[in-house]
């Protein structure tokens, strides 16, 4: 039977990042658990965080993300027809997030689902996104990350409480027409269920439970061998990167993890520090909060590197526009 | 090929200064990593995954947890390598 026509690569047109109007600072989490601020600076590396109004949803967190996104990549909303929403924090099982995203910001009919990799999901829905459009299936996709971890964290475990918080970030990826303009290089992912224990959500009613240490560990050991790789599979060098931008699990991990792949010229992305960890959505806000300082020159490549619960990893290397 | 104890310190002070920035010559069997050496929990780990590659001995984090002083991670070192 016919098959879709193929395109010749995809790229990122733009980004957008949102966060909650709240600042929740360490002393203000002191006050209620029974920690301090210079410990939270030293272990996780977090001066503060965002917080969602209790009446503002993952969905508004997403259109507020999304919309920049769009706005900012020239496209109108007809011209998207799919929308993907990695999260992890939905409000409900059904219906899911993006459909509901996408009738808000005037894009109609899209094809529309969540997808739940956890803290890697943006790395993930990137992928598909690229597949996507470069073998046809859609013309340009809204990728968005979001998440509303407050929802889900119990604010006396002082474990979990001073890392997560609430956020969103969005790209729009759209077709190359000649090959050398793609700008979303090969994903390297992959899984490892055997630790499925060591981040979860017990059940509906429950709350994050993170084995630190355990993570910790697996993180600054599995990690850097998977972002070398999708480095030599982009057949960028990790010398000539501009930046890295991983996951902001914990600055601890980000460094470790720099340190170990060879790329002592890229700026490091230390968004953590002012905005937690916000899973799925912490890489396109690191990298639209970047990109508005202007510290990242056009067409660069990026290591963007998403890891977390599951667990699931992934990473690319990108072209920032 | 059984390495001593003076070169388990070496390689270890090594590890410890390139993790948590301590210089070597403080790296003496006596000290303790929390209380002498300032070291956190995190960066135990961070030195025994460094351990690991370079005198091939797994420390897991049960194991971790009770190695308190620089002479129990030399022992620890040897004691597991000869095994």
């Amino acid at each position: 039977m016919r098959q879709t026509e193929g395109t010749a690569g995809a790229r990122i047109l733009s980004f957008g990042g949102y966060q909650p109007a709240r600042v929740v600072t360490n002393d203000e989490l002191a006050a209620t658990v029974d920690t301090n601020d210079e410990w939270i600076r030293s272990r996780v590396g977090i001066a503060s965080r965002r917080i969602a109004a209790p009446d503002e949803t993952v969905a508004d967190m997403a259109v507020n993300a999304g919309g920049k996104a769009l706005a900012a990549s020239g496209l109108s909303a007809e011209d998207i027809d799919l929308v993907i929403v990695a999260t992890c924090t939905p409000e409900a099982q059904i219906p899911n997030t993006a459909a509901t995203v996408a009738r808000r910001l005037g894009i109609s009919a899209p094809g529309a689902y969540d997808m739940n990799a956890a803290c890697a999901g943006f790395c993930y829905a990137l992928a598909n996104a690229s597949d996507a459009v470069r073998t046809g299936t859609a013309r340009n996709v809204l990728v968005i990350g979001a998440e509303k971890l407050s929802q889900w964290i119990d604010w006396t475990d002082r474990s979990t409480c001073i890392i997560f918080a609430d956020g969103a970030g969005a790209v729009v990826v759209s077709p190359v027409t000649d090959p050398d303009e793609a700008g979303i290089g090969p994903v390297v992912w992959g899984s490892a269920g055997d630790m499925a224990d060591k981040i979860y959500i017990p059940d509906r009613n429950g709350f994050i439970i993170q084995e630190g240490q355990a993570v910790f560990r697996w993180a600054t050991t599995a990690l850097h061998p998977v972002a070398k790789e999708a480095c030599r599979r982009a057949g960028v060098d990790p010398t000539e990167l501009a930046a890295f931008v991983p996951h902001q699990a914990n600055l601890r991990i980000v460094e470790a993890i720099a340190r170990k792949i060879g790329a002592p010229q890229a700026l490091v992305a230390d968004d953590i520090v002012t905005a937690g960890n916000t899973s799925s959505a912490s890489i396109p806000l690191a990298l639209a909060r970047m990109l508005e300082r202007g510290e990242i020159p056009s067409g660069a490549p990026v290591l963007v590197l998403g890891f977390g619960a599951g667990i699931c990893y992934a990473g690319q290397v990108i072209k920032v526009p | 090929m059984a390495m001593s104890d003076q070169e388990i310190q070496e390689g270890l002070a090594e590890i410890v200064d390139e993790v948590a920035g301590v210089p070597a010559d403080q790296v003496t069997p006596d000290k303790t990593f929390v209380d002498d050496l300032d070291i956190d929990s995190l960066s135990m780990v961070e030195i025994a995954v460094a351990a690991q590659d370079k005198f091939g001995v797994e420390i897991p984090d049960d194991q971790l947890k009770d190695l308190k002083t620089v002479q129990d991670v030399i022992d620890y070192v040897k004691r597991t390598a000869a095994a």
